[in-house]
């Protein structure tokens, strides 16, 4: 398959980015979107026509998270469910023109070319995104009952793998969909109660001071997760910051 | 060189407990002037770093990726093995001890193996505390599997993504920590260079290392009175592996250059379900969970005939009748079948594709059939039990697992060998602790299905901070370390050396001026065509070692192995070209550095596979095997930890044996038929 590539250039933060153009061959059908720009930048290498394009990717199997790049117009590219490096090219047509860009948001500036810096994840987790247990002193795993159903659910809210996906499908850059899957993993479960009400409010504000955006309820976040998280975890999250207003555990 | 594995007196079931009794403590007020720099964040560090920073010490620690969530744990997907007995089917520690050292062949330390077993049932008490979901019965209480080489099932899960929920669960610690300020977290910082400085007595300890910026391409001293590597395994060397694209191997293999021995490096595990090579273009290779072996069924044709017409695109696998298919793992194992641990499974595909059996477009590959897995349980049962895998499955190769069988063959996988550290992790160098897949002492020859989480997790939360407590008692009296002298000045130089080094490659000397000396962007240069990318190298780096030190090895093999390292580490260094600048984000500068550390390990490899003539768990010498292909071991000759000692750059390394005493366990032949 034969591809034009219109690609995102940055040297660095405070350079001014640009579209460049590259011309792409015999790519196999079979090969990801990531195998595809390692290509390119063995042909840029090999034939010294540019530096290579960076672009952050690690696991290449679709759980670490580090890949994002929005191709045309949408985070992860036109497949469903799935992150960058787990696109393959057979979801586009001989000859296409693509567009790849960078996540676009205030909380994620880009570091070079497609690689952003999304440290402001770790801050909102930092910021209470976890059960204090320290290591030893706890219960019999066993001596902790939790429903099937609840295990359930916050195995789905635990399944986000903080790509940022959900920031940059967002026209408004709210963070709601990522914040509101670890408020409801650690809320469904007993462990995560004694500081629930806490934890919202540090996380919501956490978010709010980083330069997220505000949720407008559109949910393109959910239609974008490579994870397919749930938008009723936005509203848990609301239930629970509307429960620590008034001073209440809200159970889920 | 002294290999004094520090094994506590006592009984086996003691050693543990009498070693905890009489450990050296460190006062509260006293824990926080002392610094730990942790190195990794997977499992095993991101557990130590935040079981060290809640118990007061100060720790920096650092991770290649852009946050400590993304460490390669995260992709583990099975589960975590511990001996909890919640089904009642007769587990307990002694018997998990025991699978673990029967599964690595007898090639592991005793106490070490009955340290883990013992600790197992506390990790999963911790993770359920802090949250991780476990799978759970309709009571609410925790839910088990069974996994190879075990006879119960004591292996938690959290669907097909346990290592995400327990990485998860370490990185919400650690980000506690971080938060109170015990813990400093360098993300996008590469370990470099370790920096050891003789103390008074002149003895060498461990007080710092160098790293990267890999933002800036700055370099960086860090200074501290102990360092832990948990830095993962070197399977990548291999190039196509089931590892993330950043797991290396540079950061061990400084602290191997700079003292610290390195154990059995020829143990490599290779896990026999991954989706097929498809193209040379490809970059990894995916794992299907070993779960799927319970009800998958794996076969080939019987008839050369059909296997051809296969691989020619002219038959599909449904048009081979059932009385034409070679369900040669039922065939040859009756007692485990499906199950063998994963060096059996994998050498039987490798034997039958060898022999012309193999199917798919390049004959590199044998079924795995879930037909009869749907008949008998129907569809809901299987989608419930294996839905993400099939998912998985489908995106990536575009066919369908209901309808047609998966196509699977073994790749590199895990690393059992690292760096050689005693009862209490500690290398060979004073104050250097090695934790979780950077470390040999564990798994053997062969480690057994979700037991990598396991050590992870029990060297992290549960062995270092006792054992790292008992080392850091004496060094109170030191003071701060500071990132400063003789020894510090060395190690950066000596990393600047390499990167300019590198950088440097290409440049012919009349050009050598200044950095735009290099071939620039859009020129033509004479003689450019003979430059190639670093992948270009590693590639074909990996091809010999899967060719020649794989699956299957011979004297033969791994000189021809030998020879051929040689040429392309020669032929790297003539003709590499790296882009770009050292101080800048640099993705072909960092890919070089590690590619550099690669052509040493994997000679040291091939040295550790020809010295060990026996075949057992991973390591396969084709002269060493049964009459019907099974591993042969030589335990009066090799019943022993190979630790090798560097001595430069192009000099052999010096091989020191520790010997396994066997004191509790009965040594047998393995059997799983």
């Amino acid at each position: 398959m034969k591809f034009t590539l219109h690609i995102w250039r940055q040297e660095n933060a405070r350079a001014k980015g640009h579209f460049e153009t590259y011309e792409i061959d015999n790519i196999s059908a079979d090969c990801s979107f990531l195998e595809m720009l390692d290509q390119l930048n063995e042909k840029l290498i090999n034939d010294h026509i540019a530096h290579p394009v960076c672009f952050d990717n690690d696991c290449r199997e679709g759980i670490c998270g580090m890949c994002g790049l929005y191709i045309n117009g949408r985070p992860h590219g036109n497949d469903d469910g799935v992150t960058t490096c787990q696109l393959h090219m057979r979801h586009f047509h001989d000859g296409d023109e693509i567009w790849v860009e960078p996540w676009r948001a205030k909380a994620f500036p880009v570091i070079k070319d497609l690689v952003v810096d999304r440290t402001a994840f770790d801050k909102i987790i930092q910021a209470g995104g976890y059960i204090s247990a320290t290591t030893g002193g706890v219960p019999d795993a066993n001596n902790i009952l939790v429903p099937k159903h609840k295990a359930d659910q916050a195995m789905d809210a635990a399944a986000c793998i903080g790509c940022g996906a959900c920031v940059a499908a967002c026209k408004n850059a709210s963070a709601m969909l990522f914040v509101g899957a670890k408020v409801s993993h650690l809320a469904l479960l007993p462990q995560g109660q004694p500081e629930a009400m806490d934890r919202v409010r540090k996380m919501v504000c956490k978010m709010d001071e980083l330069g997220f955006g505000s949720c407008t309820n559109t949910y393109a976040c959910e239609a974008e997760c490579p994870k397919q998280i749930k938008r009723q975890n936005i509203a848990r999250l609301n239930r629970q910051w509307i429960g620590q207003l008034f001073g209440r555990d809200r159970r889920e | 060189m002294n290999l004094d594995s520090k094994i506590p007196e006592g009984p086996l079931s003691e050693k543990w407990t009498r070693y905890k009794a009489s450990q050296k403590l460190v006062n509260p007020a006293n824990k926080r002037k002392l610094d730990i720099i942790v190195v990794g964040t997977g499992l095993a560090g991101a557990s130590a770093a935040a079981s060290l920073g809640a118990l007061g010490f100060h720790v920096d620690i650092f991770c290649i990726q852009d946050s400590p969530r993304r460490a390669h744990s995260i992709a583990a997907q099975g589960g975590i093995n511990a001996a909890k007995n919640y089904q009642n089917d007769g587990d307990s520690v002694e018997r998990l001890f025991k699978d673990t050292i029967k599964g690595g062949d007898y090639r592991a330390r005793e106490a070490n193996v009955y340290r883990l077993a013992e600790v197992s049932g506390s990790i999963i008490d911790q993770c359920v505390a802090q949250g991780v979901p476990f799978a759970r019965d309709y009571s609410g209480l925790l839910d088990n599997r069974s996994f190879g080489g075990a006879q119960v099932s004591r292996t938690f899960y959290a669907r097909g993504q346990t290592g995400q929920q327990l990485l998860l669960g370490a990185y919400g610690a650690l980000s506690r920590e971080i938060a109170r300020g015990t813990v400093v977290l360098h993300e996008r910082h590469e370990m470099m260079d370790l920096v050891v400085v003789p103390d008074k007595e002149g003895k060498p300890r461990a007080r710092g290392i160098i790293a990267r910026n890999l933002v800036t391409g700055e370099l960086e001293r860090y200074a501290a009175h102990a360092v832990v590597l948990a830095t993962g395994g070197y399977g990548n060397i291999y190039y196509l592996s089931t590892n993330a694209m950043n797991s290396n191997g540079s950061a061990a293999w400084v602290c191997h250059r700079r003292g610290a021995a390195f154990a059995n490096p020829c143990y490599v595990q290779i896990h026999p379900t991954c989706i097929p090579v498809h193209g040379d273009y490809q970059s990894k290779l995916t794992l299907m969970s070993e779960s799927l072996r319970n009800d998958g069924r794996i076969w080939v044709p019987k008839k050369k005939e059909d296997a051809e017409a296969i691989r020619r695109g002219e038959k599909g696998p449904l048009d081979i009748a059932e009385e034409d298919r070679d369900y040669y793992l039922e065939r040859r194992y009756p007692a485990f079948g499906n199950l063998v641990p994963r060096d059996v499974a994998s050498r039987a595909a490798k034997e039958r594709c060898d022999a012309g059996y193999g199917v798919g477009p390049t004959g590199l590959a044998v079924y795995l059939d879930f037909a009869d897995a749907i008949k008998r349980l129907g569809r809901d049962v299987v989608e419930q039990k294996y839905g993400n895998l099939f998912q998985m499955y489908y995106k990536i190769v575009d066919a369908d697992p209901y309808q047609v069988p998966m196509m699977i063959y073994p790749a590199i996988h895990y690393t059992m060998g690292g760096l050689w550290v005693d009862y209490e992790l500690q290398t060979t160098i004073p104050g250097l602790f090695a934790a979780g897949e950077a470390n040999f002492s564990d798994h053997g020859a062969n480690r057994l299905g979700a037991s990598a989480l396991m050590q992870g997790l029990a060297d992290g939360y549960f062995v270092l901070p006792y054992t790292l407590q008992n080392y850091l008692a004496d060094q109170i009296y030191v003071g701060k370390i500071k990132a400063e002298g003789p020894e510090f000045d060395e190690a950066e130089a000596n990393v600047r050396a390499r990167l300019d080094g590198l950088m440097a490659i290409g440049k012919t000397s009349s050009r050598q001026d200044s950095e735009t000396s290099r071939p620039q962007d859009g020129e033509t240069t004479q003689g450019l065509e003979d430059f190639h990318s670093v992948d270009h190298y590693h590639k074909a780096l990996g091809r010999v070692m899967w060719e020649y030190c794989g699956m299957a090895r011979s004297k033969e093999s791994l000189a021809t192995a030998k020879e051929k390292i040689a040429e392309l580490e020669a032929e790297f260094y003539q003709h590499v070209f790296i882009p770009g600048k050292a101080a800048e984000m640099n993705p072909e500068l960092e890919k070089a550095y590690r590619l550099e550390d690669y052509f040493e390990l994997a000679r040291l490899i091939v040295d550790d596979a020809t010295q060990r003539e026996e075949s057992c768990g991973g390591h396969f010498r084709v002269e060493h095997q049964t009459e019907d292909g099974e591993t042969l071991r030589d335990d009066e000759n090799f019943m022993f930890v190979a630790a090798w000692e560097y001595q430069g750059h192009d000099k052999p390394e010096v091989m020191y044996k520790e010997p396994l005493d066997y004191e509790y366990i009965q040594i047998v032949k393995r059997n799983y038929k």
